[in-house]
Parts: C-alpha cells; sequence; structure tokens
C-alpha cells in the first residue's frame, strides 16, 4: 500500500473535486482520494485493516450516475466515472454534525490527555467541526482510567467506539479480549470481568486509537506532543527489525512508536518492542567503567580500565582468547570488534550466539527469502523453528495475515503446539531428536505406513500431500525450536527437505536483536566480515586487515568448554550473558570459573557480568547512530536519540580504543567511516553507501550488487542424518522454549515489563499425569542426567505424550542445568518429591 | 452456580450440533446458563466462550445487548411491568406505583425474600391488553391493583405451577432430531440457503 506504487493498468477513473483521478481497481475511494492529495477525515478507517464504516467522518457526496448522495468514503470502492465532492457544502455539514455528534459526550480532557497535541478528535475538529457545542446537558461518566492490562488504561468516557482497537485486537492480532459491551445507548469497549487484555500486541491500539481512551503505562503524563524530538529507527527488541519512531524529551528517551514500512512491520510493534524504551533508561544503567577490587566491582577511570583490559588481552595466546556475543551491537560496532579481534589479536574464538541458535554457515549460507516472499499470496510455507508469536512476534502478525487474507498454506513441525498452531492447515508435533525422521517421511515418494516419530501415520501423510502440493519453492522458518534437542536435528532436516526440494528457501528465525548483522560481521567462528569463510577469503582480508587468524576457532559452546578445563586466559563478553543463556547451564557456570580474566562490554550488570573482572560501560540502543540488518538481510538504520549516561561509550569507540592500546590504528573515527569501510571492504555489504541508505527509508536487502570476483560465499553443507535415539517408556524428552517476556535484559530492565515474565513449570500431557503419580499444580522432582530440579508441574493437552516442556531463561527454576550440551535429546525423570 | 452443568452441557453440546458453526449457537447457549442459574454467570459466559470457540469478551459483547440476560441475580420471579403509551394511558404507571407498594421495592430491585425483581419495561406489544405486565414473559392482561395482589399471593404460595422460575423460557425442551436440522454447511460453502436445499429435496 505504498503511496509509490505506480496505478494499475486496469485503473478505474474517477472524478475527485473536478478532477479525474485514477484509482486501482477495488480501491477504496478514500485511499484513493488521499493517494491524489486529497485527504477526507476519518476516524474509524485504518488502512491495515478492513473498512467498518462505523464513525461516519469520511462522508462525501458521491455520483455514481444516480445524483449526488452522502456516502462513507472507507465503505466504497471506486467505479468508473463515479463523480466526488469532498467540499461541497453538504459534505462540510456532514462532517460538522457527526462532529457535533462525536462532541456530545466526549470529556473536556484536553489539557490532562496524552493525546492532546497529536489527536485525530482534536485536529478535526479544529479543520471541520463546529465552533461551539450546543450541548448543555450534562455529559455521560465513567470511571476514569481502568487498566485493561498491565501496560493499557482506558478511559471509556473519551473513546468514540471506532472499533479501531477492537478490531485491531481480533483481526490483526487474534486476541479478541477487548470487545463492545452493553451495546445500545451505552456501548464501551471493555474485557471481560478479570480477563486482562493480555496481547503481545496491546500496545498496538494506544497507537491506532484516534483519541485519548487508550494510554500506555509507561508514557502517562510523561510529555506533550510538542516537547518531543522525534527520530526514526529500528527496533532492536528482536531480529525481525521493526521500523520505530523514538520520542524522547529533556534527553530522556519517552516511548517509541511503529512506522508503517510495507515489507517489514505495516506499522505494527510488539509489546516487548514498543515497550522496551524503558530499558533505554533504565535503573542501574552503567556509565563508568568497573574493576574488580578485593570489596567486588568499583568504578574506575576508563584509562585504567582500558589499560587493564589491553593488558589482558595482549598478554593472552590468541588462541586462549574466546568472544562472545554481538546481537546488541550495531553493524559498524561489530566490525569494530571483529577487526580488533580477527584482524589485530588474530582469535577466531568468536561467536555472537550463545549455543541456541543454528551455526552461522547455515543461518547465512542457505538460499534466503524476505518477509514479502515468505508471505506472498498462494505460498507453502513451512515452520521449522520456534513459536514466532514468542520469538518474532511481528512475523507472528505477518504470517497470520498471510494465513487469514492471503491463502498462505502453513504446515508447522514444532516440539510443542504453539501460539500459531491453530492458524497452520497441519501442525506436526515430533518425538525431539525426530524431526529428521520425519522429514524423510514428509518428503518420501510414497505415503507413509506407520506412525512417525511418535505422529499417527494419516496425519504425517496429511502434511505430505499438502507439501507435494506446493506449487513453487517451499519457504521456510528455520530456527531453533527448543534447545532441550541437539541443533544436529535441525540441520538434518533442513538438510532432508533441501535434498527433496532444492529450491527451498529460507528465513532464519534466530531471535536476537542483530544477530544477523553480527554474523555478517564476522562473529562466528570460521568466518569473516561478509558471509565468507576464513580460507575463501584469507587473500581478500589478508590484503586489506592487519592479519587474518590461521585457522578456524571455537564456537561458544567450544570457548565455554575451554574455559571450563582452565584453557581459556581471557573471556570477552560483548553483550552476553552465558550464565543465563547458554542451554548448559552446568557448563556455563564452570566455564565461568574457570577463566582467568573476564572482560564484559555490556549497558547493564546481568548473572555473568557481575563476575566479570573489568566491565566496560557500552553506550545502547538509541544511544548511537549506525546500521543493522534483520533476519531478511536487510539493512536498515539506527539512530542517536539521546546521550548515553555517564561516560559509557559506543563498542565502536571501546574496539578502537583498545586496538590503539595494543598498537594497532583500526583505521576509523565515526560510525559513518566504519561503514565507508564496510562497503568498500565486505564482501556482501560492498556498494551499500550511506547515501544509498538515507535514500531507502525501507532498508536495503543485501546483496545490492555484483557478487562475481568475490570470495565464495559460505554454502549450508548437508549434515548427516541423526538416527532417532530409542524410545524410553520411563523417561520424558525435554522441550525447552522460550517466552517473549523472560529475565532478559530488555525485559527485566523495565518497570512495566518486569513483572510479564511469568515464570515456568514443567509441563505434560494430561495422559502422562497417571504414571507419574501427582495431581496438576503439585510439585514433582524433575531428573536429568546433569540435575534434579523440584518445579510445580501442570497439565498442557499441546504437549505431546512422553515430553516434558519447559520454558528457559525465567526466575526461580534454572531449566538450563538439566541439559548437557552436545545430546542429541535430554531425558527426564519425573517422580513424586516424597 | 457456575460454569455448565455436565447434563447442561450435553445440552450444549446438542445446541452446537445445530448450527454450521459452534459460535451461532451463543444464544441459546445463553438462555442455558440463564435457566441454569437464573441469571447468567461470568463462569457460564467464560464456558460457552470455550464451548464455541471465541473469547470471554466476545460472549458478554454479544450477552449484554440483551435486556433478557441479566448479569446480576434477579428475583425467582421477574416483573416486568409496561409503562408505554396505551398502557400508560390505561393505568400502567399506577399499577407499577402499586407493585411497588405491595412489594416493597422500586424497580430494578429484588425483594429480600430472593422472590420478586420488578422492571419499568417499554412496550410489550399487547397495547390492545393494557395495562399489561409480564412474570417471567408470561402475560396478564388489563390487570388492576387486586388481581396484582392476588397474583403475588399465588407466587409466594407456590400455587402458580404455570410459571416457572426465571431463565426457564419452556418446560418442554425443543430437540431437533438429527435428520431434520439443516445441516452443518457453512453458508459461505454452498451456493443457496442450506433451507432452501433441503425444501427442494423435501418436494423432489
Ligand atoms: S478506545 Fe479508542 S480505538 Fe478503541 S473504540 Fe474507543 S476510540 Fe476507538
Ligand atoms: S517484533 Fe521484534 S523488532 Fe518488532 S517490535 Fe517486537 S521486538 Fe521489536
Ligand atoms: S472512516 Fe469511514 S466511517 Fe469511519
Ligand atoms: S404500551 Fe404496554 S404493551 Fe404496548
Amino acid at each position: 500500500m505504498s503511496d509509490t506504487e505506480a496505478p494499475a493498468v486496469d485503473g478505474v477513473v474517477v472524478e475527485i473535486n473536478g478532477h479525474e483521478v485514477v484509482a486501482r481497481k477495488g480501491e477504496l475511494l478514500i485511499d484513493a482520494a488521499e493517494r491524489a492529495g486529497t485527504y477526507i477525515p476519518r476516524f474509524c478507517y485504518h488502512e491495515r485493516m478492513k473498512p467498518v464504516g462505523m464513525c461516519r467522518m469520511c462522508l462525501v457526496e458521491v455520483d455514481s450516475g444516480r445524483g449526488p448522495a452522502l456516502q462513507p468514503s472507507c465503505m466504497i470502492e471506486c467505479t468508473p466515472g463515479m463523480k466526488v465532492d469532498t467540499e461541497s457544502e453538504i459534505t462540510k455539514k456532514a462532517q460538522d454534525g457527526v462532529l457535533e455528534f462525536l462532541l456530545l459526550n466526549h470529556p473536556l480532557d484536553c489539557p490532562v490527555c496524552d493525546k492532546g497535541g497529536e489527536c485525530p478528535l482534536q485536529d478535526q475538529t479544529m479543520a471541520y467541526g463546529p465552533g461551539e457545542s450546543r450541548m448543555v446537558e450534562e455529559k455521560r461518566h465513567k470511571e476514569k482510567p481502568i487498566p485493561i492490562s498491565e501496560l493499557v488504561l482506558l478511559d471509556r468516557e473519551r473513546c468514540i467506539l471506532c472499533d479501531r482497537c477492537t478490531r485491531f485486537a481480533k483481526e490483526v492480532a487474534g486476541d479478541p479480549l477487548i470487545h463492545f459491551i452493553h451495546r445500545g445507548n451505552n456501548t464501551e469497549v471493555n474485557t471481560f470481568p478479570d480477563e486482562p487484555f493480555a496481547s503481545y500486541f496491546s500496545g498496538n491500539t494506544v497507537q491506532i486509537c484516534p483519541v485519548g481512551a487508550l494510554t500506555a503505562s509507561t508514557y502517562r503524563f510523561k510529555a506533550r506532543p510538542w516537547d518531543l524530538e522525534t527520530t526514526e529507527s529500528t527496533c532492536q527488541g528482536c531480529s525481525f527489525g521493526c521500523r520505530i519512531s523514538i520520542d524522547s524529551s529533556r534527553d530522556q528517551i519517552q516511548r517509541f512508536s511503529g512506522v508503517d514500512i510495507d515489507p517489514v512491520n505495516w506499522g505494527w510493534l510488539c509489546d516487548k518492542g514498543r515497550f522496551s524504551s524503558e530499558a533505554v533508561n533504565a535503573a542501574g544503567r552503567l556509565g563508568e567503567p568497573l574493576l574488580r577490587t578485593a570489596s567486588g566491582l568499583a568504578p574506575a577511570r576508563w584509562s585504567e580500565a582500558l589499560a587493564a583490559a589491553a593488558a589482558a588481552l595482549s598478554a593472552a595466546d590468541p588462541a586462549a582468547i574466546g568472544v562472545i556475543g554481538g546481537a546488541r551491537l550495531t553493524n559498524e560496532d561489530a566490525y569494530a570488534w571483529s577487526k580488533l579481534f580477527k584482524g589485530v589479536l588474530g582469535t577466531d574464538n568468536v561467536d555472537a550466539q550463545l549455543g541456541d541458535g543454528l551455526p552461522a554457515e547455515a543461518l547465512l549460507g542457505l538460499p534466503r527469502t524476505t518477509i514479502d516472499d515468505l508471505c506472498a499470496p498462494g505460498g507453502t510455507v513451512v515452520l521449522l523453528g520456534p513459536d514466532p508469536k514468542e520469538e518474532l512476534p511481528v512475523l507472528f502478525l505477518r504470517l497470520r495475515h498471510a494465513v487469514e487474507n492471503d491463502g498462505v498454506t502453513l504446515l508447522e513441525i514444532s516440539p510443542r503446539r504453539s501460539g500459531i498452531s491453530s492458524l497452520a492447515a497441519v501442525s506436526l508435533q515430533p518425538r525431539p531428536g525426530e524431526t529428521g525422521e520425519l522429514l524423510r517421511a514428509l518428503t518420501a515418494g510414497t505415503e507413509a505406513d506407520r506412525d512417525i516419530a511418535g505422529i499417527p501415520v494419516d496425519r504425517v501423510n496429511a502434511m505430505r500431500a499438502l507439501l507435494a502440493a506446493a506449487a513453487g519453492p517451499v519457504k521456510v522458518v528455520l530456527g531453533r525450536s527448543s534447545v532441550g534437542e541437539s541443533e544436529a536435528v535441525t540441520l538434518d532436516a533442513t538438510s532432508v527437505l533441501l535434498a527433496a526440494r532444492p529450491d527451498t528457501v529460507f528465513l532464519p528465525a534466530v531471535r536476537r536483536a542483530n544477530i544477523h548483522g553480527a554474523l555478517d560481521m564476522g562473529l562466528a567462528p570460521g568466518l569473516l566480515p561478509g558471509r565468507v569463510g576464513l580460507d575463501a577469503a584469507r587473500d581478500w582480508f589478508g590484503s586489506r586487515w592487519p592479519s587474518v587468524p590461521a585457522a578456524r576457532g571455537l564456537d561458544t559452546t567450544g570457548i565455554l568448554t575451554a574455559a571450563a578445563a582452565g584453557r581459556l586466559e581471557v573471556l570477552v563478553l560483548l553483550g552476553a550473558d552465558p550464565l543465563a543463556d547458554f542451554p548448559d547451564a552446568r557448563l556455563a557456570e564452570r566455564a565461568i570459573a574457570g577463566v582467568r580474566t573476564i572482560i564484559s562490554v555490556d549497558t547493564l550488570l546481568n548473572t555473568t557480568s557481575e563476575r566479570a573482572h573489568i566491565v566496560l560501560a557500552a553506550a545502547g540502543f538509541a544511544e548511537k547512530a549506525g546500521t543493522t540488518t534483520n533476519l531478511e538481510g536487510r539493512v536498515s538504520t539506527l539512530s542517536q536519540r539521546v546521550t548515553p549516561p555517564g561516560t559509557a561509550r559506543p563498542d565502536w569507540v571501546l574496539a578502537t580504543e583498545l586496538a590503539s592500546r595494543l598498537g594497532a590504528d583500526l583505521g576509523f573515527a565515526s560510525p559513518a567511516e566504519i561503514l565507508a569501510e564496510i562497503s568498500a571492504v565486505v564482501p556482501s555489504h560492498l556498494g551499500l553507501t550511506a547515501d544509498l541508505l538515507a535514500q531507502a527509508p525501507d532498508g536495503l536487502v543485501l546483496p545490492i550488487g555484483a557478487t562475481s570476483g568475490l570470495p565464495a560465499p559460505v554454502a549450508f553443507t548437508p549434515t548427516p542424518a541423526v538416527p532417532a535415539p530409542p524410545v524410553d517408556a520411563y523417561a520424558f524428552r525435554l522441550v525447552a522454549t522460550r517466552k517473549l517476556y523472560d529475565q532478559g535484559t530488555i525485559v527485566q530492565a523495565g518497570p512495566h515489563l518486569s513483572g510479564l515474565a511469568a515464570g515456568t513449570s514443567v509441563r505434560v500431557n494430561p495422559y502422562d499425569f497417571d504414571r507419574i503419580g501427582v495431581a496438576a499444580g503439585g510439585t514433582v522432582s524433575v531428573r536429568s542426567p546433569q540435575a534434579t530440579l523440584v518445579m510445580p508441574i501442570h497439565a498442557d493437552a499441546g504437549v505431546p505424550r512422553g515430553t516434558a516442556a519447559v520454558v528457559v531463561n525465567q526466575a526461580e527454576h534454572r531449566v538450563a542445568e538439566l541439559m548437557n550440551v552436545g545430546d542429541v535429546i535430554c531425558e527426564l525423570l519425573i517422580e513424586t518429591t516424597s | 452456580m457456575a460454569r455448565l452443568t455436565p447434563d447442561n452441557v450435553e445440552i450444549a453440546l446438542e445446541i452446537i450440533g445445530r448450527y454450521p458453526r459452534p459460535k451461532s449457537a451463543l444464544i441459546p447457549l445463553l438462555h442455558l446458563a440463564q435457566e441454569q442459574d437464573g441469571h447468567v454467570t461470568d463462569e457460564a459466559m467464560a464456558h460457552i466462550a470455550e464451548l464455541v470457540g471465541v473469547s470471554a469478551a466476545e460472549v458478554l459483547g454479544t450477552a449484554s445487548f440483551y435486556e433478557m440476560f441479566k448479569f446480576e441475580p434477579v428475583g425467582r420471579y421477574m416483573v416486568n411491568i409496561c409503562t408505554n403509551i396505551s398502557c400508560q394511558l390505561m393505568g400502567g404507571e399506577e399499577l407499577l406505583e402499586h407493585a411497588e407498594h405491595t412489594l416493597g421495592i422500586r424497580p430494578g430491585q429484588t425483594t429480600a425474600d430472593g422472590l420478586f425483581t420488578i422492571e419499568d419495561v417499554e412496550c410489550i406489544a399487547a397495547c390492545t391488553e393494557a395495562p399489561c405486565l409480564q412474570v417471567n414473559y408470561r402475560y396478564f392482561h388489563r390487570i388492576t391493583n387486586e388481581e396484582f395482589d392476588q397474583l403475588v399471593a399465588d407466587l409466594r404460595a407456590g400455587a402458580r405451577n404455570d410459571i416457572p422460575a426465571h431463565g426457564t423460557l419452556a418446560r418442554v425442551r425443543q430437540r431437533i432430531p438429527v435428520d431434520r436440522r439443516a445441516g452443518v454447511v457453512t453458508p459461505e460453502d454452498t451456493a443457496q440457503p442450506v433451507w432452501l436445499a433441503g425444501s427442494q429435496e423435501a418436494k423432489s
């Protein structure tokens, strides 16, 4: 729906205020008029939702051959020869009348209303409304704002019943938890008693409400629109890369709002992203470096801290340096660190992932698709990854739209039923460890004749038939659906699918903010910037960088294993918290205890950086400029809106400072210079200049230029089959998934989001309760070969029989202790505690 | 008083089976809930939401449009006295006032013994018989004050078996044999209304 699209050839010619306008076939009059430069006022109509004709503000005089009559322009499609007058006396009288009615019961709250100054009702009353009210009677009164969730408040007196929020909840989000009730003279929006509007997308209703009826608890009375300074940027809540605008006043972030870009988020945001605005100003933000003293971490001077870090790094054998993390960084930061660690220090033990994703060669080397292509009408999408609602929420919205409106067939393969299962044509839950088996059956030449991976044969064949019937390339959302099973299982499944259908394309669904940018910049073992392998690009970078690592290094698992064995001298954490995030908590613990020097570069202290020896305070989101790369490989801009706390510095500054203390010059002195170097040196990014980016408000999907004559990009190498583990009738196989709200920094740093992390229990199928011998809600001991946890147990029909589902990175129960990295599956015994 | 009883769930499932889409059964199920508890409880609405696959807010949104569904406890007998124009001319307001005195409550209130609730209502389409009232939607025509008092006395004495407790629409529940059902084809999936197809079949 972008304004720049040329009218279709089969356009419809209509006349608007005496001018000929070519509308698209089926286009609504309100849209055609707007494209032609005539804005028709509206309240209920929203270009990303179906029209409802609730408010009548868009009435205009339309003559379709039978004489002019008032018609709601949001409800009628343009027809040939239609004559429209949006400025006639009758139109004006209608607008005036509609506004007078809307204002009958609207309170005079503007001076104390968050919307005042950016309120469509205010603005349109000024532009089209009566100057004065004839209403002298008492207005309707309702209890002033009632919280309808932790994040959203509703003031029913202000509501003009436009149906935007309620339509959004049902149509877009699929969470119809708010509704019109007491319809008639007392209609109001409300929730069901004691059932709050607990939607991951609730904040969007605040943004689209055309009045101040819905307000965000994070922003109430914080600022007035005319005091706000605004910049566009890209959300770093996950790797989907929603476009946002950042509002600040008095050098403080006030809020984030969604910006409508066609290829990505359509204006929507998830609540984690939207309300992560609070994380920028979080209490506890580091404003100065810290050094470990006898009494713990203490503030230090930058010169001391940098000198200590440089000394530790220069004293260490490159093979004994490990670097973990990088998803928090801008592309420029990531490039600077990459150049420092790989090009100057010569270590290749660098990994931006935390053992909970997929190998970089797979993420970068598989043929990629875009979000738009994934959601293109009529396609077939295989979900072989995490629950998008929990990990990439706005991808969930796009997929939901594609299935509901564009005839996309969704085939879900997941370890447990997810937030998107109800949209899937078929949703299969193979036993952990057996997804490869399932894919072999799904792509086999003949129908399955037996149950596969615990799934009844007819269900396997149902998906097999849909897969076989898929026209065009199959599109796969690929990621790690459960960290309870080895990545080898997902890779096996991928290999099988790719062998059977070589034209398959992938959207790599690993979720951390700029993880894809970090990998592009070479923050992974065996890689150099530009999606190229160490050996393939050795010559290319050999002539452009001080040096290139001699051999492939360790990934995060390898680094932690080396640290645990006492073989690592320095561990650098680039915003990473392995104690919380690494799927084998006991290994992470031994590693942190076993390494000599830990250097943490972070915005806040986390469980791991609290144990660091040197903490370098980093500037965070909205505090530095640069670029970021989303899961499609789309590069878009990040903007600075506020000053970092204290003397915290951007990562690229820290990298150059350290380099100079190590006697090297990284060769750049600003993010712009780094981008210039990236566009000149990084094979996948050649030609990606700041100018080009400035002209591309939607960002640019890489690569943008020629690819010949460059080092060969990494390619995915098919992996061997993982044999199905033998079924142990006494054990449960662990399924460990993530929730949107967890103990991660973004959620925990904001007072309004932190309480939403719900904790975890162990969930098993109701039919499995008998053999455990406890009642749902009781407490059990969950035993793996690694550890025993005592946790509450709940019944969950979405968990297949024989598996036990937990949520990682929640307070209290550290389920990551159960897992042993490298095992194909994790088997559990669940027993009564007595 | 809460969710639907197992017996009522069985009835509910039978009702749902009559419709092409489960949520079409919403209104009959709300009546069933009201019959069970005398009013529609939150728990029952949440239960109905589960049964027909919509959210509880959507059930409330639909239910709260209808005056006949009560969301707070009401008396065993709901007395609706018409005060619209014909009845007003024929003494409806005086009848209401008399009823208030007799029962000692105002419209919208319930007697302490939980037996009676009065409401003043708009035209109940019995203008020729004004002034009129309904008890649990059963009509009483051309009511005098004395007749009203007698009616109350009879109800108190349990002498009016013809008027079941509030919420019960009919003593005999409608059962539609499976072969007489309109069918469970969704409207979008058929070129003509299902009832038309059915009647044409019957004719041929
Ligand atoms: S709360 Fe706002 S968005 Fe919702 S119906 Fe009222 S005016 Fe519209
Ligand atoms: S989906 Fe991801 S990128 Fe979009 S708003 Fe949410 S956290 Fe931010
Ligand atoms: S915008 Fe058309 S009726 Fe509301
Ligand atoms: S006015 Fe009372 S029934 Fe019509």
